[in-house]
């Protein structure tokens, strides 16, 4: 028989107010198997606590109900009371009289009325507990870090030096990501290479980091602390040992491809290094484009590389990483220009985006860093700057602000006006924001200093006229419409996620939102985990982010990769599903409602009457189960039980609603 | 005892003066529950009518619960989730949406007015909406009167 003691607290007044303690109190006596009852002023206080303690053993109680405040607030408390007083720390049960009674209630009798029931129902529910333990189990001591971008590289970086291995997996053949192919960074003007270059030699260097660039993610199987993950290491065609990087291959290579770094504004070769400081330096054969995988014959490369680096018969290869965490920092992708028709990108060639700006005005780019029109090379005179193109409109289904625009249109203005000092520059805005640290200041350098005109409004059309472009806007501070005759016009463009974001966040098993941007385990408080565990986010693929955020939202993601992998073990949920396999049919209705792959099937065998019978039935991993319980209902057996909250208890909650 | 004459379907019955419902709510842990902390954190004051079960989601909820509670004589059986989409076991609310889109079918059938049973989804954010559930519901189950139809014994 169970021996319950019942616990009421007062919380000062907050509850006492509105409860009449002393009858709950005498209630809680005649109520089945209950055997003490004492009432605090502060349940949760060292006394209150020294208090139930002492009652536990000196009743010899086996079961405790709390009658205080919300669960959410005090049971990890009192389970903590249970555990130093010998009990099992899940023998508890909490009632709710606070938040759920005496707060939202204010006539004294229904309020005590009320108070008695929920104490009730708790003294039924407890009387069903039984022990429950957490099983422990090793922590892999590696991370993968999916993405190579600045986000993946400060990731990797960290976790490396905080003494873990990490592998790095990125998709193109080069570390970088977009911060590459940024010229200038705002507020400092750092020059962006200048500053990313060394990292991506030191992530690729370090002697903790494993880097498999020209590889994709392919499969996630596991859970935290100990995930399989597989990555295709995609064929290069070339021997990454032997390659030297020396070059010669891709100035023979006769086939041109437009290179995708500089967007289309300058051609590669179908075997290419993407951009000189490119990590690793080695070249990769683009087969879409070779003419030797196209037509069957040319093979120069392979005669000019005196590495005899170049494997035509080179396939993808499937690896599989042992690895107690994984970071997601795949980035963004600027967003799709084609929806914006009125501004006659794609079909006016001097309507550009802010990427390819970037490109234009880079030493290393195709114009060697001149400002020049791509469609004449003319120098530009008259330059519109068009802001919040796939930002803050909600006519193209994008509501977000993408963040980075306000600031990197200023960053262009600025360098414009200082490399073309007789030239117009206008910047069409709906609103500055400059929320950073020296982002103002910047804004105010670039309109004061420099002399970019800022107008406040929106264009509604771009179109050539000879060889000018003409900008129909409206400047809404002065309420009037504006025509610019302009020689060369840049859509400040929005970040999206990646097109393939989703795919990647099912074949993780983690969230995303209606654009496709990873979610968050909560929006303030665990903004670098998602609700699987042991999976982190970094940069932009969690959301618009410029770079000092991303880095910071990197480092993060380290630190608690580095607090898991610094673990010897990990416990599992203790209330967690359990099968009754005595009464379990095999039919796996269960397998396919569970969120978290944690039921699978199992062979049993048994003996019936004399007899060997084997079965299917299913089983339960316990260190995957989150004890959500969606696999109970639809158990046509009743076979499976969710611990802590079996059916047992929670009718015998139902029941007690009724003395 | 003073009584006021209420009318449903089939023998009229008589409801007490002053009477109150019973209404008992089945609340997920990280969403409705939280949201029922929040009225209270918040004071937002709604009548004593409601007793609440708390289960980690609303897709653990099984039909059974709800039947049982009207069987014991519940005047009103509250199923409540994380809103689609927010659930934090990410599908167990679509589950609950339905289960529950079958029951309210079967409650139909078992002669309980559907009226009686409610799902609705409250946020950990929405103290506000929880108290105002609570108001309504508990209004139009005093207006239906006492559970009567599949009451067992008393």
């Amino acid at each position: 028989m169970p021996r319950i003691g019942v616990f009421v607290c007062w919380c000062g007044s907050n509850i006492a107010g509105t409860v009449d303690i002393a009858r709950v109190v005498e209630a809680a006596k005649d109520m089945p198997h209950v055997v003490y009852v004492e009432d605090n002023k502060y349940t949760c206080s060292e006394p209150g606590q020294a208090s139930l303690r002492a009652s536990v053993e000196e009743h010899e109680l086996d079961r405790v109900v709390v009658a205080a405040c919300s669960p959410r607030m005090h049971e990890p408390t009192f389970r903590k009371t249970l555990e130093t007083a010998g009990l099992n720390n899940y023998l508890l049960e909490v009632a709710n009289l606070r938040e759920h009674c005496s707060w939202v209630h204010s006539d004294k009798d229904d309020g005590t009325e009320k108070a008695i029931d929920l104490v009730r129902m708790a003294v039924a529910k407890v009387a069903y507990h039984e022990p429950l333990y957490s099983l422990s189990f090793p922590v892999t001591k590696r991370a993968v870090v999916i993405g190579g971008g600045i986000a993946g590289i400060q990731a990797a970086l960290d976790i490396a030096d905080s003494g873990h291995e990490v592998v790095l997996v990125e998709k193109t053949p080069t570390l970088g990501g977009r911060m590459a192919q940024l010229d200038k960074t705002f507020p400092t003007m750092d020059c962006s290479a200048c500053i990313l270059t060394p990292k991506m030699v030191d992530a690729a260097q370090h002697p903790n980091i494993t880097l498999m660039a020209y590889s994709e993610v392919e499969r996630l199987d596991g859970y935290v602390g100990n995930f399989k993950v597989t990555v295709r290491q995609k064929a290069r065609s070339v021997d990454i040992i032997k390659c030297t990087g020396c070059g010669i291959c891709f100035e023979k290579c006769p086939s041109k491809v437009p290179n995708e770094f500089d967007l289309g504004l300058a051609d590669r070769k179908a075997i290419y290094v993407p951009f000189p400081q490119a990590v690793p330096n080695k070249a990769t054969i683009d087969r879409e484009h070779c003419l030797y995988y196209t037509r069957g014959r040319c093979r120069v490369c392979e005669r000019v590389c005196e590495a005899g680096a170049i494997v035509f018969d080179q396939e993808d290869e499937l690896v599989e990483i042992e690895a107690g965490a994984v970071v997601v920092a795949t980035g963004y992708e600027q967003f799709d220009h084609s929806v914006y028709g009125e501004y006659g990108y794609g079909k006016i060639p001097d309507v550009i985006t802010g990427l390819e700006f970037e490109r234009l005005v880079n030493a290393s780019g195709p114009t060697e860093g001149k400002i020049k029109r791509p469609s004449d090379g003319k120098v530009p005179e008259t330059i519109v700057f068009i802001k919040c193109v796939g930002s803050r409109d909600e006519s193209k289904g994008v509501g977000y602000c993408s963040r980075t625009c306000c600031m990197y249109t200023a960053k262009h203005a600025l360098q414009t006006r200082e490399k073309l000092p007789g030239s117009r520059v206008l910047v069409y805005y709906m609103d500055v924001r400059t929320a950073g640290k020296g982002y103002e200041e910047f804004y105010k350098r670039t309109t004061e200093e420099y002399g970019a005109t800022y107008v406040r409004g929106r264009v509604s059309r771009v179109y050539q006229k000879g060889d000018k472009l003409v900008v129909l806007g409206e400047d809404t501070l002065l309420a009037r419409p504006t025509i610019v005759e302009a020689d060369l016009v840049v859509l400040a463009m929005g970040m999206a996620a990646n097109e393939g974001a989703g795919d990647l966040a099912r074949l993780l098993g983690i969230s995303y939102d209606q654009h496709n941007f990873l979610t968050e385990a909560h929006p303030k408080l665990r903004p670098v985990e998602t609700n699987t565990a042991g999976i982190f986010l970094a940069g932009s693929c969690q959301g618009p982010k410029d770079i000092p955020d991303t880095v910071a939202q990197a480092s993060g993601s380290a630190a608690k990769v580095a607090a898991l992998l610094s673990r010897e073990s990990l416990q599992t949920e203790a209330q967690i599903a359990n099968v009754n396999q005595e009464l379990c049919s095999g039919c796996l209705w269960c397998e396919t409602t569970c969120p978290y792959k944690a039921i699978s099937a199992k062979t049993i065998t048994e003996r019936v009457h004399g007899k060997e019978v084997t079965r299917t039935v299913a089983e339960v991993n316990p260190s995957l189960c989150h004890g959500c319980g969606a696999c109970l209902p639809a158990c046509r057996d009743g076979a499976m039980n969710l611990l802590g909250f079996t059916h047992q208890q929670i009718l015998a909650e139902v029941e007690a609603v009724w003395r | 005892m003073a009584v006021t004459e209420h009318k449903t379907e089939g023998a009229p019955a008589v409801t007490p003066a002053g009477w109150q419902p019973k209404i008992v709510a089945f609340c997920c842990n990280w969403c409705s529950y939280a949201g029922a902390d929040l009225a209270g954190t918040s004071r937002l004051a709604y009548p004593p009518t409601v007793r609440i079960i708390r289960v980690p989601c609303s897709g653990r909820i099984s039909p059974r619960f709800v039947i049982r509670a009207f069987q014991r004589g519940a005047d009103g059986v509250l199923v409540a989730g994380c809103h689609p989409g927010d659930c934090h076991y990410s599908t167990g609310n679509y589950y609950a949406r339905r289960r529950f889109l079958l029951a309210r079918r079967f409650i139909e059938y078992l002669g309980i007015e559907p009226e009686r049973f409610w799902v609705k989804w409250i946020s950990g954010s929405e103290g506000s909406k929880f108290a105002q559930v609570m108001r309504e519901m508990t209004e139009a189950v005093t207006a239906l009167g006492p559970n009567r139809k599949v009451r067992e014994a008393e």
